[in-house]
Order: structure tokens, then C-alpha cells, then sequence
């Protein structure tokens, strides 16, 4: 399972860098929300994949899932959440303000010699 | 008392969230935030003095016992820092007061320097690895927000690079967290050291050494990760750049001295070698862009640059005499960029423009700034009785003493640049035929330059007081060099 879920982070991975590659912002974006996604994934899968219960404290029941990568799950992605809100706004009015969406047209050379 | 560690993160995190119950009442921000910033100030410098009396102060939060809970750890190092980065934030705050539009300070700017003071304050104290994290996404978002506050043009479409890197490597800490995890499963700083040490696998470790690195390296500039840095760090107001170039770059660099002095220390070296050769690419590089621009905040800009490679140099020798250095360093290096960004900020200020060929004979009108400017050039280069000497000092004797030639020579050499490009900016901007200036701010720039000559007075007094500093440094060095000794502290019930 450990192994399946590895080549899929990795295709998660590849697409990612291919998106976050390519000129358009929005494209971008969608990369950067694939390498979260990616990441998320790899951290689960870090942790291992052995089968047992849902990680909440019941009877009868000895074998749990790892909690601790959850947690740490649930934290990263409301960060990347956060993130990819302002991000996304922030690429709206830099569409506003530059009329572009072109990574090639803004290039930061004018003020500079 | 035992909760004294978490002070500077609790007293801008609780002045922040007052605030934001009134943004539009400007005279109430900056006063609160000021006072906030003072607060800080001697908090931390009461855990300075604590730390140094009774060793390493931990704070097990909620009282879990401590490979459970999260630990926070002031050892000396991290108790300096948080002492430096609040005094830069102080002095910051009050040259904004000055420089800012009401407008501009409307907009949540104070709540976000308070929150990057919270973000910094938690990264340097932490000591787990997935709160640092968390530490390090608290300022980099408050920073998102100041690199892009007054909606400049230049600011949006380099704000969207800095967001996009550090996105990415926000991304790639999480997987390298994960890595490390399977591998140890620990995320307790100290825990992980013991049980890397017990694990004896320095295949897997040198390669998470070497993830850890490319992390961090994006934080804190180092050779082929900097390229968004002079960009990015060119868009934003003089007072958010001085805080970005004095304290954002440095967390990377903790980060980096954190974990290869905890966990990457049992591989036979292989990692300091990488970290050494890219450290001392990283000065080249940065020299080469500090020789190249006439523009006064790339100089600068270029400088912190050359200043992360002159540390993780420092760093990557792992004696005691380049680790001493490297500290001495990074603090220094913290105080006068802010110094000098907030100098050339006036200099701005008054020509209208940061490019040099708009400047010019400024020592007639303005000699305390052309002065003031002028010692913190000599002591960014490192002249003797000022701040980066010993420090330079140090780390070039520590790399001798690790047997290697290239390296201090290089840093030496790299020290000639640094004051050829800073003596660059004076001798264009201050000396030469005076020009007519048209900068907006001209009238402001001695309330300004209050502020900048107080930092500079720190330096003077921190490079002329080596001696009473010493002793902190010394204590700062023994948990990097002795990890044992940072473990037993956390992990000692």
C-alpha cells in the first residue's frame, strides 16, 4: 500500500512541478495546490499505512492508526488553505493592476540598472 | 518564572490581537505596538539573564512530559536571538512611525510587524520540529502581507514570486518533516538527535540533511536557492525591507545551525562539506551582485547575501572557534542591516530615488547621516574596534584551525568587497557635487535618522563590549557543539 501510495505522490509531484513550470499564474496556483496535496499524502504515507481503527478511543479495540501525522495533516493543510486564499487573490488583482497573467511579462527589470 | 521563554511569543501575539479591534485608530497602534515592542524587549532580556544563570530553560506545554508535548527551549543561542530580533523590531516600529503614510498604517501594518515578531520570536525558542513549522508559516504570512501592503505594481508582481518560493518550500519542509518522521518517529527535537544517533544510518539521514538544507537554504538565501531574494527584497518600503533583510533570512540560518548541529552531525561530515562549499558559493555570488549594482538598496540587498555565506561558513567549520564566530556574526549582521537599510532609507528619502546617480554631495546638508552611515560601513566590513570584526575574526581562525585555506581567505577577500560597495554608496551619495534633491520625505530625515543611529550605537557598543558579550557567546556555542548537553536540558524528567 506504502508503495502505491508512493508513486502516486510522486505523480502528484511531477504534475506539480510541470504546473508551477509553465507561464500562466493560475496554472501556478493549481502546481502549488498539487504539491500540498502531495505533500499532505506523504506525510500519511510516512507514517505508515497498517490497518486499524480510526484513531478515536473506543472498547474492545487494541490497534489504532497513527494520530500523530493526522494532527499534523489537519495543521498543514488549513495553513496551505490560508496560503492558497491569499494567493489567490493576490494573483486577481496583480491581474487587475498589470493586466497580465503572463509570468513572462512581469519581469522586475525596469527599475533596476 | 519557568514560563519565562514563552513571554516573546505571548506579548505580541496577545498586543496583535488587541489591535486588530481598531485598525483605523493610528495614534493608539503605534503607541501600543511601541510599548508592545519595549515589552518584548525586556522580557527577553530578562530571559537572557535567566538563561545564563541556570542553563537551558525548557516550558513543556500543558505539562506533557517532554518527547510528547511540544518543548519550548530557550538555550542561550535562541534567548540572544529573540533578545536581537525584538530590539530590531522596536527600532523599526519607530522609524515607521515617521516614514509611513496614515493610509498605509491603516491597513493592519503594525498587527502584521507584531505578528512577524510572534513567527520569529516561536521559530528561534521551538524545539520541535513540526512547531517550527508552524512558527515559520506565522511570519512568512505576516510577511506576504507586508511585501505586498501600498499595491505598487512592482510590489504585486514580486510579491507573487515570493509567495510562490516560499510556498514551495513551505511544501518541501512539510515532505522533509515526513522523512523524518519515518525514519525516527519523533518529532521532539531532541528526542529525534538521541534516536538518530541510536539508528546509526547515515545513508538515509545524509539525505534528509541534505533535503533539510534545500528548506532552509530557500529561507535563507544561500547560493544556487537566492534568486528570488534581490527581487523580492527590492519591492517593499524601507522599513519592511530592513526587518526582512535583518530577520527573515537569519531564521533560515538558525534553522540550518538548529538541525546540522542536532541531527546531521554523525555522517562523517559529508553534509558540512556540501554546506561549506555552497556557503562559500554564496559569497561569491553575493560579492558579484554587491560589485555589480549602482542601485544603493542592492548593494545592500546583495550584502545580506554574502553575510548568510560568511555564517554558514562559520557553521559548517563545526569547531568551536567558526561556531563562536558564526554567532557573533549573526547577531551583528542583524543589527546593521536593519542600520543600514534604515541609512539608505533616508538617503532615499531625500534624493527621490535609491539609484546613485541621483545622489550626491549629501554630507552639506546632512552630515550626522553621512557619518552615521559611514561608521556603519566600516563596521559591516568589519574594521576592528567595531562590530564585525571579532566575529570575522573568529570564523576565519576557526577555518584555519579546521585545516582549510580557500575558505578564509575567500571571506577575507569577500571583506574588501563588502566595503568597496558600501563605501560605494558613500562616496557617490554623500561626497561629490550636491544636487538639487526632490524626495518627498527630505523633511523627515532627522526624525528618521534618530532611530538608525540608535541601531548603529548598538553595534558600536556590541563590537567595543565584545568582551562583556563573550561569555554569552560562549554559553550560545556549547549545545551546537555538544548536543548532549541541549538534550539532556529538554529530555531530562
Amino acid at each position: 500500500m506504502e508503495f502505491l501510495m508512493s508513486i502516486i505522490v510522486g505523480i502528484l509531484f511531477t504534475c506539480a512541478v510541470y504546473l508551477i513550470l509553465s507561464k500562466s499564474l493560475i496554472r501556478i496556483i493549481i502546481g502549488t495546490v498539487l504539491l500540498g496535496h502531495g505533500s499532505h499524502l506523504l506525510l500519511l504515507t510516512m507514517s505508515g499505512l497498517k490497518s486499524g481503527s480510526a484513531p478515536v478511543l473506543m472498547d474492545n479495540i487494541s490497534e489504532y492508526a497513527d494520530p500523530l501525522p493526522q494532527a499534523l495533516v489537519l495543521t498543514a493543510i488549513v495553513i496551505s488553505f490560508g496560503v492558497t486564499a491569499f494567493f489567490l487573490v493576490l494573483a486577481y488583482r496583480a491581474y487587475q493592476e498589470l493586466g497580465t497573467d503572463n509570468m513572462e511579462q512581469m519581469r522586475g527589470t525596469e527599475s533596476h540598472d | 518564572m519557568i514560563n519565562l521563554p514563552l513571554l516573546p511569543i505571548l506579548i505580541p501575539l496577545l498586543a496583535a490581537v488587541i489591535l486588530m479591534l481598531f485598525p483605523k485608530h493610528i495614534a493608539a497602534q503605534r503607541v501600543i505596538s511601541i510599548v508592545t515592542a519595549i515589552a518584548t524587549i525586556i522580557a527577553s532580556a530578562v530571559l537572557v539573564a535567566a538563561v545564563k544563570q541556570n542553563g537551558i530553560l525548557t516550558v513543556n506545554l500543558g505539562s506533557w512530559p517532554a518527547p510528547y508535548g511540544i518543548p519550548l527551549v530557550s538555550d542561550m543561542l535562541s534567548a540572544l536571538l529573540v533578545l536581537t530580533t525584538s530590539i530590531i523590531v522596536l527600532f523599526v516600529l519607530w522609524y515607521a512611525i515617521y516614514y509611513s503614510d496614515r493610509e498605509y498604517e491603516s491597513y493592519f501594518f503594525y498587527i502584521s510587524v507584531l505578528f512577524l515578531l510572534v513567527g520569529l520570536n516561536g521559530a528561534f525558542t521551538t524545539g520541535d520540529i513540526f512547531n517550527l513549522f508552524v512558527f515559520f508559516e506565522v511570519f512568512l504570512i505576516s510577511s506576504y502581507l507586508l511585501i505586498v501592503l501600498g499595491g505598487k505594481k512592482g510590489q504585486l508582481r514580486e510579491s507573487i514570486k515570493y509567495v510562490l518560493i516560499n510556498v514551495i518550500s513551505s511544501a518541501l519542509f512539510v515532505a522533509a518533516v515526513a522523512y523524518l518522521y519515518a525514519v525516527v518517529g519523533s518529532l521532539n527535537m531532541a528526542d529525534i538527535s538521541q534516536r538518530i544517533e541510536a539508528l546509526n544510518e547515515p545513508g538515509i539521514i545524509s539525505v534528509i540533511g541534505i533535503f533539510f538544507l534545500i528548506v532552509f537554504g530557500l529561507k535563507g538565501a544561500i547560493f544556487p536557492l537566492y534568486f528570488w531574494l534581490p527581487g523580492s527584497y527590492h519591492a517593499p518600503p524601507i522599513p519592511v525591507l530592513a526587518l526582512f533583510g535583518a530577520l527573515l533570512t537569519k531564521v533560515g540560518i538558525y534553522a540550518i545551525m538548529r538541525t546540522f548541529s542536532l541531527f546531521f552531525y554523525q555522517d562523517g561530515g559529508y553534509v558540512h562539506i556540501v554546506l561549506g562549499a555552497l556557503a562559500l558559493l554564496t559569497v561569491i555570488i553575493g560579492s558579484i551582485g554587491a560589485l555589480a549594482y549602482r542601485d544603493v538598496k542592492m548593494i545592500i540587498i546583495y550584502n545580506i547575501i554574502i553575510a548568510v555565506g560568511v555564517i554558514l561558513y562559520g557553521v559548517a567549520v563545526m569547531t568551536p572557534d567558526g561556531l563562536e564566530g558564526a554567532i557573533f556574526y549573526l547577531l551583528h549582521d542583524m543589527v546593521i542591516k536593519a542600520a543600514l537599510f534604515l541609512l539608505v532609507g533616508i538617503m532615499m528619502a531625500i534624493a527621490g530615488s535609491s539609484h546613485l546617480k541621483d545622489m550626491g554631495g549629501m554630507i552639506r546638508d546632512y552630515p550626522w547621516i553621512g557619518w552615521t552611515y559611514f561608521i556603519g560601513a566600516l563596521s559591516l566590513a568589519g574594521i576592528p574596534p567595531l562590530s564585525g570584526f571579532i566575529g570575522k575574526l573568529l570564523i576565519v581562525r576557526g577555518g584555519f584551525a579546521a585545516g582549510d585555506m580557500i575558505g578564509p581567505l575567500l571571506i577575507l577577500i569577500s571583506s574588501l568587497v563588502v566595503l568597496y560597495s558600501a563605501m560605494k554608496i558613500f562616496t557617490n551619495g554623500f561626497w561629490g557635487t550636491p544636487r538639487e534633491y526632490h524626495g518627498a520625505k527630505a523633511h523627515l530625515a532627522t526624525r528618521l535618522w534618530v532611530p538608525a543611529a540608535a541601531l548603529i550605537l548598538i553595534a558600536i557598543a556590541y563590537g567595543v563590549g565584545a568582551e562583556a558579550v563573550r561569555p554569552f557567546i560562549t554559553q550560545a556555542v556549547e549545545p551546537l557543539v555538544n548536543p548532549a548537553i541541549y538534550i539532556d536540558a529538554v529530555l531530562k524528567e
